[in-house]
């Protein structure tokens, strides 16, 4: 009886075989072989070569057909040495396979001589327990995991709106959750502020708020910005790519620069605001619906602006607002649903009623109509907006 | 008559008032009706006699600035919201600003 050795050795004199620079040639040759990878799940899930179609060795014969039912076309296999696909090379050629030849070396050999791989594109066993609550529903899936992974997100605060968005955008795993907050955390902020805690009292909120998300899942990348948005800081922020912002801020001149910027910039903005036991949800996507200057041309004179010792809010009001806001920016980073573009939400938590006005873009806005007149950003005098912090 | 909806931030000028009813065929027959017994409400929804930048009404969830503005037509029994900018959070005075 012939052992392995020798059942190898008759498997490749009888297969033609290639390093990995014949087979880039052959890839981009005419009369492209077909690429087929024949290692075991979770060898394919750690990278595999472009364009490859994956058929696990074992399934080699059941299934070959149905990705390569053409016999005359040659077919291309790799493992990651060269030696389950120098048997798997002479198994279609007793097929009926016209050409097949075997990757000698492998995936391995492959790589070592740098030619291009595709990166794992799977969420792993880890992730896959993670998220899979996630993985359950037909509309994010695997494939919208990995989107959430790859998302960047940036919140603007980190307080009563911006504990609840971020905590559940960092459990949901959106890959990078930026924070934008120049405050620390202070004893009043506890009654709502839930990303932090009595024991980091007088620490800054983003490295309160990096902890506890941290902690809630270390798949999160935390960008913290110690200070406040301003006209000067605005675009260097911007330059990390943020598919989506979540507006949490507590005033009007941060809300006005986050408006233009994401304007010019093509990043939609959930918005969303509260007082006591209202609030207010809605997104600005550029182009798909208005911007915050659509609606408000201008903030109000400070003179108008309600006293601040006025304010106030219901602790858990800025959890439902917040929560609302964490749903819509996930929505809009996995691309599925109706955004609340266009549309503004309000609940009232006293009355227990939620109710939706509709928002028309202004041909005429000073920053997203037809002739724009505001066209760098305006640093607006700070005063109080008369809001619940 | 129609019944207006005052925005928390507004219900300082309304004895607290949540919703208080006003008549007019118009908005600004309607806010004149309304300012007439809350005058100090004016500088928050006017500016030069027009809709204030600041300000949005809404009659029957539309938007009147995409209708006829002032001029728009309320029916009888149409609920009235007047939305205000909001910021969102803010601060005892005398502090700096953070965020909500």
């Amino acid at each position: 009886m012939p052992g392995y050795r020798e059942l190898l050795q008759e498997a490749k004199a009888s297969i033609e075989e290639v390093d990995a620079r014949r087979a880039q040639e052959l890839l981009d040759g005419e009369d492209a072989p077909l690429l087929v990878d024949v290692r075991e799940r979770d060898e394919w899930e750690q990278g595999r070569i472009p364009d490859a179609v994956h058929v696990p060795r074992g399934h080699l014969e059941s299934r070959i057909e149905g990705v390569a039912p053409d016999r005359s076309r040659p077919v291309l296999l790799y493992c990651s040495q060269g030696n389950r696909s120098a048997f798997a090379a002479k198994t279609l050629s007793e097929l009926g396979y016209e050409r097949t030849i075997s990757l000698a070396g492998g995936y391995t050999d492959w790589q070592r001589s740098g030619f291009a791989t595709d990166l794992p594109r799977s969420l792993g066993p880890e992730r896959s327990t993670r998220y899979s609550r996630h993985l359950l529903i037909p509309e994010v899936g695997e494939e919208g995991q990995l989107r959430l992974l790859d998302s960047r997100i940036l919140l603007i605060g980190a307080g009563g709106l911006g504990s609840p968005a971020s905590l559940y955008l960092a459990a949901a795993g959106v890959g990078k959750l930026g924070i934008i907050d120049a405050d620390v955390v202070d004893e009043t902020n506890l009654q709502r502020q839930i990303a932090h805690s009595t024991n980091s009292l007088g620490e800054p909120k983003t490295d309160s708020a990096r902890r506890t998300i941290e902690a809630l899942n270390p798949d999160v990348e935390v960008v913290p910005f110690r200070e406040r948005l301003t006209s000067e800081n605005v675009e260097r922020i911007l330059e990390h790519g943020w598919d989506v912002i979540v507006d949490g801020a507590d005033n009007f001149p941060t809300r006005y620069l986050v408006n233009d910027a994401s304007v010019w910039h093509d990043i939609p903005v959930v918005h969303g605001s509260i007082f006591r036991f209202e609030g207010q949800v809605t997104v600005f996507k550029p182009g798909a619906g208005p911007c915050y200057r659509c609606l408000f041309p201008q903030p109000p004179p400070p003179e108008l602006a309600p006293s601040c010792a006025e304010g106030g809010v219901l602790g858990v009001l800025p959890g439902v607002i917040g929560s609302i806001q964490a749903a819509e920016a996930l929505k809009l980073a996995l691309g599925i649903g109706e955004p609340l573009v266009g549309r503004l939400l309000l609940y009232d938590a006293l009355s227990g009623e939620f109710e939706e006005m509709k928002l028309r873009r202004d041909p005429s806005c000073p920053v997203c109509g037809e002739s724009p007149t505001i066209t760098d950003y305006v640093d607006y005098v700070e005063f109080c907006a008369g809001v619940g912090h | 008559m129609s019944r207006v909806r005052i925005p928390p931030t507004l219900r300082g000028e309304t004895q607290g008032a949540r919703e208080v009813e006003a008549s007019g065929g118009t908005v600004r027959e309607l806010l004149d009706d309304l300012l007439g017994r809350f005058p100090s409400l004016r500088g928050q929804l006017l500016e030069d006699d027009g809709l204030a930048p600041f300000v949005n009404v809404y009659v029957e969830g539309e938007d009147v600035r995409t209708k006829d503005g002032l001029e728009t037509e309320v029916d009888d029994g149409s609920t009235v919201i007047l939305l205000p900018a909001m910021a969102g959070g803010a601060m005892p005075q005398g502090q700096s600003l953070g965020h909500g």
